[in-house]
């Protein structure tokens, strides 16, 4: 048998698959080599983009480290004197500010950013296209004109500067974002799914709000987290319109001068006192603590939910 | 279960006239996802240019046993694949083999025809090759050639080869992607599926190249139609999913032997319907 199998021709299949075989391999050395140089490029790339990141917090850390005490981030401040330059007291009332600013700008944005993605994706209209120019172009504009705006349409009114005028600066801000968010949350949820709510004879208005826009929650609320975390650190529409440069009161009015973390900064290293020089890293790091904790958190949710979702 | 398989190998049913070893052969394998077992101890031989079937329900671990043999496990977090799986003799896992190079020589074709949606005809054919660093032209279009035809796609492509992938027909794209995995010459072929998204007749066409192309390659086939499995298979492993969600092999035989004497009792349960 193994005579006849030797004195057959030569099956162009197994003839080809013989070549292919040795070119395969042969090149296997190549590829692998360009691959592993990819992922060196990839790696490098990476390392250069953490670095600033890693410089900036070790910076922040280094330096305002040691003012993140208990009184630190409690008590009220407390301006320097000739006799009593180091005595500069907390920033309480500005961490409390910026929640709350960050707070009232998120209670603004969200529902319209929700409304608004949600018209994005369901109603392909004229209307819905000129929005949609509208979000991106209002994604564009400078932070500070947006200051400018609220500072012509609710400080000039007003005849004060405001907590609110600046949460209103800053849902401005964040709604673009967080549209963006929702409409692609929204997006990558299956037709399949709609169109399995809209066959058991749910209105439209039903299907989104009690299948899509669950199915969506992942991604909306990490979305929307980011925008927040973002928004919380703006700091040049907040130096127009929020005015208490130097509070030292607990005044939680909205519609009176707060203080905020951002232009606490920006005033503390324009300081004219060592002291609130060097406090100005402080309040740096306690806005980039908090900053962090909403990223991280917006990562913790979407994966549970998402992993929930998988389930 | 090897009691089976020494009967199949007796009445030469496994490999037909003569015994020839196994191309490949599952010896306790294991797989699971983050420690939950999805397939446990599943030992069978896949004999040379013959077409061996996985049957059972959903959920029983036959498109998990047939993934972890070109090892698209490796890309899911917390997949582990354990026991033996020997082509020729050497362990795909441990036996030192270029995750590439298996690859290339154990294809696979998808349940939903999956052509690069950017290419051509053409480019989709020779992808593989071209991936797998052949430049040569006249290499490209002499596989091209032979897959296309053993494809039963040469006469309607063959004229518009720089065609779109997209304009084909749903069969023509399978029968495209079968085309695409051919060319690459593997001696393995595994098919998920393969006939789940078309129609009676493009099934039908595609069953028919099946059998066609077992002098070419070996095929492994999961598949949930049981007639399939009967039509085209020579061997069959039925599996079923265990209390604990892990999907065991109930009995492996020669397809005629599955269909019409099985051993086991919940084989005979499966194969008329009974269940599942």
């Amino acid at each position: 048998m193994s005579d006849l199998l030797n004195t057959l021709p030569p099956d162009p299949i197994y003839d080809r698959r013989e070549k292919i075989r040795a070119i395969t391999a042969k090149t296997l050395r190549r590829r692998t080599r360009l691959s592993q140089l990819f992922v060196g490029a990839i790696s490098t790339t990476l390392v250069i983009a953490l670095v600033p990141l890693v410089l900036v917090l070790y910076t922040i850390v280094q330096r305002g480290g040691s003012d993140l005490t208990l009184a630190f981030v409690t008590k009220l401040p407390q301006v320097p004197t000739i006799g009593q330059q180091n005595a500069i007291g907390g920033i309480g009332n500005a961490i409390v500010g910026t929640l709350i600013v960050a707070a009232m700008a998120a209670a603004m944005a969200i529902p319209l950013s929700l409304i608004l993605g949600l018209y994005l994706v369901e109603m392909n209209t004229r209307l819905a296209r000129i929005f949609r120019g509208g979000v991106e172009i209002l994604s564009g504009i400078p932070s500070i004109l947006l200051g400018v705006f609220a500072y012509i349409f609710i400080v000039i009114p007003q005849h004060h500067f405001s907590a609110f005028a600046a949460s209103v600066a800053l849902a401005l801000l964040m709604t673009p974002v967080i549209t963006k968010a929702v409409e692609t949350a929204i997006r990558g949820v299956p037709d399949a799914v709609t169109e399995a709510g809209l066959a058991l004879g749910a209105r439209r208005s039903v299907v989104a709000r009690r299948v899509v826009l669950p199915a969506a929650r992942p991604g909306i609320i990490t979305g929307t987290l980011l925008a927040l975390a973002r928004a919380m650190g703006e700091t040049a529409p907040l130096l127009l319109i929020i005015g208490a440069t130097d509070s030292s009161t607990w005044d939680l009015n909205p519609f009176h001068s707060m203080s905020a973390l951002p232009t606490l900064t920006y005033f503390y290293s324009n300081s004219s006192f060592p002291s609130q020089h060097r406090a100005a890293w402080g309040v740096a790091l306690v806005l980039v603590v908090l900053v962090l904790i909403l990223n991280v958190t917006s990562r913790l949710i979407s994966a549970r939910l998402s992993r929930r979702a998988q389930a | 279960m090897n009691d089976s398989l020494d009967a199949a190998i007796q009445d030469g049913a496994v490999v037909g006239e003569f015994v020839t070893d196994p191309l490949l052969q599952l010896r306790k394998v294991n797989v699971s996802f983050s420690g939950r077992v999805a397939v446990r101890d599943v030992s069978f031989d896949v004999a040379p240019n013959k077409i061996t079937a996985l049957i059972g329900p959903s959920g029983s671990g036959k498109t998990t046993i047939l993934r972890s043999l070109n090892r698209l496990h490796d890309l899911t977090k917390g997949a582990k694949v354990e026991g033996d799986l020997l082509l020729g003799g050497v362990d795909i896992y441990k036996g030192g083999i270029a995750t590439m190079l298996l690859r290339s020589r154990i294809g696979m074709v998808f349940q939903r025809p999956n052509p690069f949606p950017t290419l051509s005809i053409y480019d989709n054919v020779v992808s593989g090759l071209r991936f797998n660093g052949i430049r040569k032209k006249s290499l490209l279009d002499e596989a091209a050639e032979s897959a296309l035809i053993s494809a039963a796609l040469w006469d309607s492509v063959s004229s518009r080869m720089k065609a779109h992938a997209s304009t084909l027909s749903g069969g023509e794209q399978q029968r495209l992607c079968i085309a695409r995995a051919l060319a690459v010459e593997p001696e393995i072929l595994l098919m998920d599926e393969p006939t789940s998204s078309l129609d009676p007749v493009s099934t039908q066409r595609i069953e028919e190249l099946m059998t066609e192309l077992k002098n070419r390659v070996t095929m492994i086939i999961v598949t949930h139609n049981m007639q399939q499995a009967a039509r085209v298979s020579d061997n069959c492993a039925f599996l079923l999913m265990a209390e604990d969600r892990a999907g065991e092999l109930i009995e492996f035989a020669p397809t005629s032997k599955i269909f019409h004497d099985p051993s086991d009792p919940r084989t005979v349960d499966y194969v008329n319907g009974r269940f599942g």
